[in-house]
């Protein structure tokens, strides 16, 4: 069939193009391209009216203009004269034109869709389509508006012929996708449905990508077509290859339309009716049969015909994911094709098993094929495909084999493509978190991605371990240990300095017993990469040095004299030159007791969504990891506590919220007994803890680990409030208790400011004030503490704070703190918290103004042993004087100056107000600096007043 | 299918076809980067890849490259088939089709396109159903206009691959 009769060749244009393909440069083209513009305008405007032909010339000439690249701004006019032409090719072209050069002109959209409405109205059934294949080309909302109710009836009328039909339907799921709400549903739809059944295959073919695209927005009302579709599949897949005629393609069936029929029925569940589902379940078995036999022809048609209906009919058996049968079939089916000389297999083989791989029946059939898919990480000369094997790794990687999968992962890394490398090493973090059975393979593997693609490790995942080791203390002194070692490198990545300088600042305590990483060793490692690196980690390395100094005075000189230096403290960045000068300033003005304080080690981050995990869904879109995975994750139980957006250095700040930490295993000792004992609610949770610790994490038990490290701290809790009235008594995930507290006498009123901290509302809100021992003491004697409140509203809002006020009327001396208790309803799980309140004898205090002589009289007075309480102890925070002063101030007692001739020592006189008596009471306190020693004396004319005072205040000095 | 590109070896776009509706501007950036993309790899390579959020299914013929950026959940195989119906659909009609027949006849091959891919789904997959549909129209044609064009023929003739 040669060219040259194609009928309505236009020699004007041929020249044309051959002209422009004769330019030697562009320059050259474009002025060629002008000066033909210059001609079109100049004969689209002359008076003399141009013929068909000519204008049809022009037209077209127009189009291979914009084609080339170039802008085109006239012509629509005479293209729009075309449509209404009686010649074919006229009228073709105008439409053509039309469809390229879109055009938003509102008279020219009426004109052009007048033209379209005498076409489809023609019964011209060629013209039809053109006009359709217009609407479908433009697929407007203009066109929508005027079109969308003509073309159903179009598509259904009984005397509309084939092809007419084809293009309505596919003219009509343009117009669907472009303005859904233009497309009524009606009476048409059933009468569409049934056009898979239609004779012509031409008909069904076009007709499904319609039904397909209507059955997923509107499902019930599609639901007959799964039968529908299955007997035409069912036909098809059991036809000999000759008998569709022009429909087979290389001796394959039908290959379009079973492809559509199988993606089709991928937008409903199985089918329920057994008779359909049988003879469904026989064409999926079918078409893996066919994979298997010899092929009836060479030619990669063939197979990619066939394959491509093998592919999709696995698509719709992991769809279903209900036949297990069926899924290890396919499973092993694409087992081969991971092995196949065609990379296209290869490629899609690897993109179906991830799919698969989420599957719990396939999931372990996916695992068998681990060396495979490894092997072709390595060696895929495609990065594509490659590509697809990492994720294919990522997705079947579980428990049994993450240490394997992570390790070919990262030495894969090291030769990654640069378009990769950034989600490889998400995904390695991930894996490396989600399984980490010990902690110290976790930080291991996360040191190592730093080292060898630290320039794609992002914020994320640098946070990420420094969260999990703050949270995890049995990793710490290893941690502190991998990233000295690893800082030792001579070139080492500045987001390695960022996590040594984190940790070490942190935890460098824990290796300074060692020589070779002493303190300030340790300093002179970290600050050597100090000048190498940029503004952000320069000041998180101050942050640490400071830090330093808390942990080791004996480095404090050589880093003074560094913050001290000019580079520092006149730095031209003004964070850096802040932190400077006021590290230096806390470090020489603080007392060790504030900067202990203030420097504490950050309290455990609270638990949230890996924020590496969120980056991943980022940038895969959301389908890439789905949610059942994570599920998984967390019943598996490897994951790690922890983690939120919270960036360490921020937090930084926050630690002064949190409470001094004395020494461990006095806290151990203290906070068992009391809690377990006097609150049962409580106590089961620290129970929980100890007896399950080291089973498997289930997430009842991940619940109280939360709340765990709050139980240790409650007496700690109750000697922050001993000598003031205002702060946060409490603070987890969930919520912020603060407190204010005001005594007169033997009366006090306590405001307690309830704080819910998530966005989402507290039900049943509850709390409950009540005495240790309450139940089994006498019913006669009275309780030494009168709690009175009123309830409060059971609901709290996300975001809202409610305030309930105590009042307190102390009855006789007492020793225990009152217990607060409070229940509510989180997201469906009971939220149980037992909390002392900080009430404390000397809340009652009435100071007592005396002279020295009154006071040694008094002193003498109360000399009986039983009288006195005395306490020698070693100084737990900074022995300044100012800061005694306030503490003991905030006592309750008056401070009684120029009394005790050791101008060094203090003494105190008050007396504490109860209903039942006053007890007066004398204090001295002597400190010995050398020895960081204070002795504590107590005498009151009540030995339990003595005796609950002194054990109060030892531990406040 | 959201958009098809045919394309030479030096880059020069000779038919586009997109089913979404993009502004020019857009439209040419990302057949310029795609274009690129699909010339920087190199021969033997799969023939499908990730292209920012889409899936890019193409093949080489001689000096052309045809190009099909698809939906996430459309099939590539059946793809690669489409772009083979329609290489043999121009191939069928022209005669062994060459670059320089599309060139010189690219409303041709538009048309042709228009007949067997509608709104970015196939309209008729047979082979003879498609060229009857536009013999029928040069029929049309014929009879209006008896002016020739000279064949085009060209050192650089299309091979099948």
């Amino acid at each position: 069939m040669p060219a040259v009769s194609k009928g309505d060749g236009m020699r004007g244009l041929a020249v044309f193009i051959s002209d422009i393909r004769n330019c030697k440069s562009k320059e050259a083209e474009i002025k060629r391209i002008n000066k033909e513009l210059a001609n079109i305008r100049s004969k689209f405007k002359g008076d003399k009216a141009l013929d068909g032909y000519s204008k049809k010339k022009y037209v077209c000439k127009l189009l291979f203009i914009f084609l080339l690249g170039h802008d085109i701004d006239f012509g629509h006019m005479e293209a729009v004269n075309l449509l209404s032409s009686n010649k074919y090719t006229e009228k073709q072209i105008g439409y053509l034109f039309i469809s390229v050069l879109v055009n938003s002109n509102s008279e020219l959209i009426r004109l052009i869709n007048n033209a379209i409405k005498n076409d489809l109205s023609s019964r011209n059934p060629t013209f039809m389509c053109l006009a359709l294949h217009c609407i479908a080309n433009v697929g407007s909302r203009e066109m929508a508006e005027a079109f969308a109710g003509e073309i159903p009836r179009i598509l259904v009328a009984g005397d509309t012929m084939d092809s007419v039909k084809q293009s309505a339907a596919l003219c009509l799921l343009r117009l669907y996708k472009a303005s859904p709400d233009l497309v009524l549903m009606g009476e048409w739809t059933s009468r569409v449905v049934h056009l898979l059944n239609d004779q012509h295959m031409g008909v069904v073919t076009a007709a499904i990508s319609l039904i397909t695209c209507l059955s997923q927005k509107n499902p019930d009302e599609f639901k007959t077509c799964v039968s529908l579709a299955v007997s035409r599949l069912s036909r098809i897949v059991s036809s000999a290859s000759t008998d569709l005629q022009d429909y087979t393609y290389y001796f394959v069936p039908a290959p379009w339309l079973s492809c559509k029929l199988l993606r089709l029925l991928q937008c409903y569940p199985p089918p329920e009716d057994g008779a359909v589902k049988g003879r469904l379940v026989e064409c999926l078995e079918t078409i893996l049969n066919k994979a298997q036999e010899p092929p009836k022809s060479k030619k990669v048609q063939h197979s990619n015909a066939k394959n491509a209906i093998l592919f999709e009919a696995i698509s719709l058996i992991i769809h279903y994911d209900s036949e297990p049968n069926l899924l290890v079939r396919a499973c092993n089916q694409l087992g081969q094709f991971l092995q196949h000389r065609e990379t296209n297999l290869r490629y899609l083989a690897l993109e179906s098993m991830c799919t698969l791989a989420s599957s719990e029946f396939s999931h372990e059939a996916v695992k068998t094929h681990i060396e495979t898919v490894i092997n072709a990480l390595k060696t895929e000369r495609d990065v594509s495909v490659r590509q697809r094997a990492a994720d294919l790794l990522y997705a079947m990687c579980d428990r049994s084999n993450a240490k394997q999968i992570v390790a070919e992962m990262l030495s894969y890394l090291e030769t990654a493509d640069y378009s990769i490398r950034e989600e490889m090493v998400l995904k390695v973090a991930i894996l490396a978190e989600k399984y980490a059975v010990d902690y110290s393979w976790y930080v291991d593997t996360i040191l190592n991605l730093i080292r060898i693609a630290g320039d794609y490790v992002s914020e994320e995942v640098w946070y990420r371990v420094i969260q999990i080791v703050i949270n995890r203390d049995d990793v710490q002194g290893y941690a502190a240990k991998t990233v000295f070692e690893a800082l030792q490198a001579p070139a080492c990545h500045e987001n390695m300095v960022k996590v040594g300088g984190y940790i070490l600042g942190e935890f460098g305590n824990l290796i300074a017993g060692d020589p070779r990483s002493s303190p300030l060793v340790q300093f002179n490692l970290l600050h050597s990469k100090f000048h190498l690196c940029s503004v952000p980690t320069r000041a998180l390395l101050l942050s640490a040095y400071i830090k330093f100094i808390n942990l080791f005075p004996e480095t404090k000189a050589t880093i003074q004299e560094v913050l001290r230096s000019d580079s520092q403290i006149r730095n031209s960045d003004v964070e850096l030159q802040q932190r400077a000068v006021e590290y230096l300033k806390l470090s020489s003005i603080a007392s060790t007791d504030v900067l202990a304080t203030v420097l504490e080690e950050m309290p455990p981050f609270p638990e949230r969504e890996s924020s590496i995990l969120a980056k991943l869904k980022k940038k895969k879109g959301p389908g890439v990891v789905p949610v059942s995975e994570l599920e998984d994750g967390k019943r598996e139980g490897g994951e790690l506590n922890g983690g939120g957006d919270r960036g360490p250095d921020s937090a930084m700040s926050a630690s002064n919220a949190s409470t001094p930490s004395p020494s461990a295993d006095l806290l151990g000792l203290r906070s068992a007994a009391p809690v377990s004992a006097a609150a049962p609610s409580a106590g089961s949770l620290l129970v929980d803890v100890f007896s399950e610790s080291g089973a498997a994490l289930s997430p009842l038990l991940r619940l109280s680990e939360d709340l765990a490290p709050l139980c240790p701290r409650r007496d700690e809790l109750l000697n922050k409030f001993v000598c003031k009235n205002n702060g946060v008594l409490f603070e987890n995930q969930l919520l912020q208790i603060g407190i204010k507290s005001e005594y007169r006498q033997n009366l006090g009123r306590m405001y307690l400011f309830y704080g819910n901290k998530t966005s989402v509302q507290f039900a049943s809100f509850s709390t409950t004030v009540s005495y240790p021992g309450e139940l089994q003491s006498h019913i006669l004697t009275p309780l030494p503490l009168n709690v009175q409140t009123k309830p409060v509203e059971p609901l709290v809002e996300g975001g809202a704070q409610v305030q309930q006020v105590l009042n307190i009327e102390c009855i006789t001396d007492f020793s225990e703190a009152p217990q607060l208790n409070i229940k509510f309803r989180y997201g469906g799980a009971l939220q149980n918290i037992t909390l002392k309140l900080p009430v404390t004898i000397n809340k009652f205090f009435q100071p007592t103004e005396m002279a020295a002589t009154d006071f040694f009289q008094r002193w003498k007075q109360l000399s009986q042993p039983q009288q006195e309480a005395q306490k020698i102890f070693k100084a737990n925070h900074g022995m300044d004087t100012e800061v005694l002063k306030a503490k003991l101030l905030g006592l309750g007692t008056a401070l009684l100056e120029n009394v005790d001739p050791n101008p060094e020592n203090y003494v105190c006189a008050g007396v504490v107000q109860t209903k039942s008596q006053q007890v007066g009471v004398l204090l001295r306190l002597e400190p010995n600096a050398q020895a960081q020693m204070y002795r504590l004396t107590l005498r009151s004319s009540k030995d339990t007043v003595s005796k609950r005072l002194c054990d109060l205040l030892a531990e406040q000095f | 299918m959201r958009f098809m590109l045919l394309f030479s070896r030096q880059g020069k776009l000779r038919l586009q076809k997109w089913y979404v509706p993009l502004g020019d501007q857009e439209k040419r950036r990302l057949g310029r980067e795609l274009v690129q993309t699909i010339l920087g790899r190199k021969a033997k390579m799969c023939s499908f890849l990730e292209w920012r959020d889409l899936k890019v299914v193409y093949k080489r013929y001689a000096s052309l490259y045809f190009c099909c950026a698809i939906e996430e959940q459309d099939n590539e195989l059946i793809t690669l088939e489409v772009i083979h119906r329609y290489v043999e659909l121009l191939d069928k009609y022209f005669g062994s089709v060459c670059e320089l027949d599309i060139i010189f006849n690219f409303e041709k091959a538009y048309f042709i396109l228009d007949e067997f891919l509608l709104g970015g789904e196939a309209q008729e997959t047979s082979k003879k159903s498609v060229l009857k549909a536009i013999e029928q129209a040069d029929q049309l044609t014929s009879t209006c206009y008896q002016q020739a064009s000279p064949r085009i023929t060209s050192p650089t003739c299309y091979e099948h691959a």
